[in-house]
């Protein structure tokens, strides 16, 4: 017998009786009078930057402005390196800065979800010293369980919510942003 | 009613079982005593021997049947008869104890409903937060759920003359007595209950107070070895402080 | 083997140390305070937590199933694995057949549960562990003390002296931001050059086939993103119905386990890259056994926050270590007897049953009545010293009759008041460091008999 029937006869054997599935009231959960504020509120505790933009115009000249270096994943921005797929780690890990746009934003914890489409190289967000997501500010919504609602996790091969810069505690339980991805993070909302 | 009085308190704290009788007694309760009483057999299943306890659980049974309610001044012990209580051969008296058991200012305020406490107790004192009574019995919110606060046993001091009562920093951690706990896990019980007596000791109370004497008799052990001033009391000595019957 | 009691004991000699490694902990407690109460539904979303979990369990093999269906169809390869070596073999296999020698692993229990790094080192293979705490403690040849906060046990000056000798850092150089940088210069070279990253698994999700992995430092995404192989390995107790649950188990998990309101990067994997291999490494080691016990079956559900080891005051003031376990704190003390219930006899006594860690678990486990539960099964094996077992026979003896407790209490009131040395020695664990009550002259009884019996 594979490990995998011993396995899954063994857990037929051994499981208890079958329970309900519980049905989430996503009414039944915190809401926030200004999703925006709040998202911004969150995201300043957890270390990111927000930057409020009103219009395509003035996201460019935010960009253009902050970064001597644009590795630039934000198809609203122009075209992005064809290339980028196959720059290696050892080649991104030299960059400066990504920009990449987010699909929702999350208010109560400061998340945005980024899918492998918009990162366009998997590694890009983690890698590059400082990081830009974008996002509209119609793709704010409220909790995680929103979110869900509005992505399919499973549509590209891989995405993440990113929520903050990289960081760690784990000396004495000392905060330091900046642990193996990026030092900083801006959002820019527009 | 009836009133059940843990072994420990009826061996090395009369005053407690005094204290509890005439308080009850003040509040209008027609209380008895069953005079066979003796342990509600928590060491033994705390310590891996529910089974041994079969003996204790029968005596208990045949003491206490037969009453609308049992009340007793420790929380450690009632919850043990609530959640542990059985007795093969007398199901249904056993489960009837369990359901009409209660701690002593449990009793006070979800059944008597009282709500005037003709005591005076002119002392800084704080207050002991039990974990069976807390967190087993529910005799007060605790600080890891998200529900509303409340406190029995702190709704009744308050009600004390001349009492100021004071918060610890750790308003109910534990104090590290744990019945056979605080033998075999000798460094680590002490340690807990140093911790919290440095709390109190912080806030210059006079008196440590709570709802079981067990916990007590941790800290107060603690606090005789350390030479400290403060001094435990069981809550129903507060309650029933500054009138006698 | 030293018992939790006596390295408890060790651990409480250094006495700073225990009150730092105490109040940093409770801090971590506190925050998770901070953070439930910012939720009104907090209460509600452990019992959606509890309730999707006792479901998935109650329906395991079919989740399985599908879980695997939908993996394979996304590309990934998937491996059972009966127990820690068939994993480790697993896990082997793959390093050989692709002729790979350099190996990173972002944070993993069940990994350590196996006893992974041991077993690849002893056939010659490094694996470089990639959160920070968790490489601060492989330089010291130590296994983590804690799930979430690996290194928790250490102070910086312990740090700095491990980065001196391995990482070349100044001597003397305690500042966490300096430490933290020279690590990150370290790992970063490891990612880059990695060609096989090792990743445990926070959730995998039946209905898209897809694992989800949580970390604050992106050392997991780090390394998969660059390596041509990413193994995940995760126990079956990991799986949800569906994509949407996770939500639930996202919102709780870093509230609990720190206060955040979610860590940095909560990283879903469907599918490889193009050219990358992804497999996914399902275990079993004791699970469907522990499946199968109803009193026990809850500790499966539990997501590895370690909410549990912060509140419980035994953990904060014992240590990790002192649970000799690779998931110590109170759900180690009622996980590790399942493995072996002679080996970790101690750890259900190792608490005060206070109740705490029941009430902080996010999936709502009852881990204190499961303690209970574990103090009775194993005194039923017999695993328990023998002196406490005829003491307590004894005093079970004398309390079912009231006649000799009455007899024994006087006696007990008499010598402490006529011989107090017999018991205020030393060999008493109660009067080394606490005083015994002072015996009063008549029992409550007597008192009674005397004054009120009509």
């Amino acid at each position: 017998m594979s490990s995998k029937d011993k396995i899954l006869s063994a857990i037929k054997e051994s499981k208890p009786a079958s329970t309900a599935l519980p049905v989430i009231d996503i009414s039944a959960v915190i809401s926030f009078d200004d999703l925006k504020a709040q998202f911004k509120k969150v995201l300043e505790t957890i270390g990111g930057v927000c930057i409020e933009s009103v219009g395509k115009g003035e996201m460019e000249k935010i960009v253009a402005a902050e970064l001597s270096y644009v590795q630039n994943g934000v198809n609203t921005l122009g075209a992005y390196d064809e290339g980028l797929p196959l720059i290696s780690a050892e080649d991104l890990a030299s960059v400066d800065l990504a920009v990449i746009s987010g699909t929702v934003a999350v208010a109560e914890n400061g998340a945005i979800w980024v899918s492998e489409t918009q990162m366009v190289n998997r590694i890009l967000p983690f890698i590059a010293q400082q990081l830009i997501i974008v996002i509209e500010k119609k793709d704010i919504v409220t909790t995680m369980h929103h979110a869900y609602q509005k992505i399919d996790v499973a549509e590209t091969g891989f995405g993440a919510f990113i929520a903050g810069p990289s960081k760690t505690a784990d000396i004495e339980q000392s905060l330091v942003i900046g642990a193996h991805g990026p030092a900083g993070l801006k959002v820019i909302i527009y | 009613m009836v009133f059940f009085i843990p072994c420990y308190i009826d061996q090395f704290y009369p005053g407690v079982g005094i204290a509890t009788l005439e308080l009850l007694k003040k509040l209008g309760c027609n209380v008895e005593f069953p005079l066979n009483q003796t342990c509600c057999g928590q060491p033994m299943a705390n310590s891996g021997f529910a089974r041994l306890s079969d003996g204790c659980d029968k005596n208990f049974v045949k003491n206490f049947t037969g009453y609308d309610y049992i009340v007793g001044p420790s929380g450690s012990c009632v919850l043990h008869i609530k959640d542990h209580l059985h007795d093969d051969g007398n199901k249904k008296a056993a489960d009837r104890i369990r359901s009409t058991i209660y701690e002593l200012t449990e009793f006070i305020v979800d059944v008597l409903k009282i709500d005037n406490i003709e005591a005076s107790f002119p002392y800084k004192v704080g207050l002991h937060n039990s974990c069976h009574g807390q967190r087993g019995l529910g005799l007060s919110s605790m600080s890891e759920r998200v529900l509303p606060l409340f406190s029995k046993p702190e709704q009744l001091l308050k009600k004390v003359k001349s009492i100021e009562l004071l918060k610890p920093e750790r308003n109910d951690e534990c104090c590290g007595f744990g019945g056979t706990f605080s033998v075999f896990e000798e460094a680590v019980s002490v340690r807990m209950g140093q911790d919290r007596i440095k709390q109190h000791t912080a806030n210059n109370v006079d008196y440590i107070t709570g709802v079981d004497v067990s916990c007590l008799m941790h800290i107060e052990g603690i606090l005789r070895r350390q030479g400290s001033k403060i001094k435990t009391i069981h809550i129903a000595e507060i309650l029933n402080a500054g009138g006698a019957l | 083997m030293k018992d939790h009691a006596t390295l408890a004991k060790e651990f409480i000699k250094d006495s700073p140390r225990t009150d730092w490694h105490d109040e940093t902990l409770w801090f971590v407690r506190h925050k998770r305070d901070k953070a439930a109460h910012s939720l009104p539904e907090w209460e509600q979303l452990r019992e959606w937590a509890s309730q999707i979990k006792n479901h998935a369990l109650s329906n395991l093999d079919s989740y399985l199933e599908e879980f695997e269906k939908k993996a394979l169809e996304n590309g990934a390869v998937v491996h059972w694995a009966a127990d820690a070596e068939e994993h480790n073999q697993i896990i082997h296999k793959i390093i050989k057949e692709n002729g790979i020698s350099r190996i990173v692993k972002s944070k993993s229990m069940l990994t350590e549960e196996c006893h992974l790094n041991h077993y690849l080192e002893a056939k010659g293979i490094e694996v470089v562990d990639t959160d920070l705490g968790e490489r601060i403690v492989q330089f010291r040849k130590e296994p983590p003390s804690h799930i979430v906060l690996p290194a928790i046990h250490l102070k910086k000056m312990d740090v700095s002296e491990t980065f001196h000798e391995h990482l070349h850092t100044e001597k003397g150089n305690n500042d966490p931001k300096y430490l933290t940088h020279a690590a990150r210069l370290h790992l970063r070279e490891k990612f880059i050059a990695a060609e096989l990253a090792i990743t445990g698994v926070n959730f995998a999700v039946a209905e898209t086939g897809g694992v989800v992995v949580c970390t604050n430092e992106g050392n997991a995404d780090m390394g998969t993103h660059a390596a041509k192989i990413h193994i995940a390995s995760m126990g079956f107790e990991k799986l949800i119905p569906k994509a949407e649950h996770l939500a639930v188990f996202l919102r709780l998990l870093a509230r609990s386990a720190t206060g955040q309101p979610i860590t940095t990067y909560s990283s879903h994997f469907h599918k490889p890259k193009p050219g990358q291999q992804l497999h996914i490494v399902i275990v079993d080691n004791g699970r469907s056994r522990i499946l199968g016990k109803p009193d026990f079956k809850n500790s499966l559900k539990c997501i590895r926050c370690a909410a549990c080891f912060n509140t419980c005051p035994v953990y904060r003031r014992s240590g990790g270590y002192s649970y000799h376990a690779s998931v110590a704190g109170p759900i180690g003390s009622i996980l590790n007897p399942n493995f072996d219930s002679k080996a970790f006899a101690d750890l259900p006594f190792a608490s005060s049953l206070c109740g705490s860690c029941s009430n902080v678990c996010p999936v709502k486990i009852d881990i204190h009545d499961q303690l209970w539960k574990w103090r009775q099964e194993i005194t039923r094996q017999g695993h328990v010293a023998v002196a406490k077992k005829v003491g307590l026979k004894g005093m079970a003896f004398v309390l079912a009759r009231p006649g000799l407790y009455r007899f024994g209490g006087k006696m007990l009131r008499w010598v402490l008041k006529t011989m107090p040395f017999m018991i205020n020695n030393r060999l008493n664990p109660w009067y080394k460091q606490r005083e015994m009550p002072s015996p009063p002259k008549q029992s409550f009884r007597d008192w009674y008999l005397k004054n009120q019996k009509r």
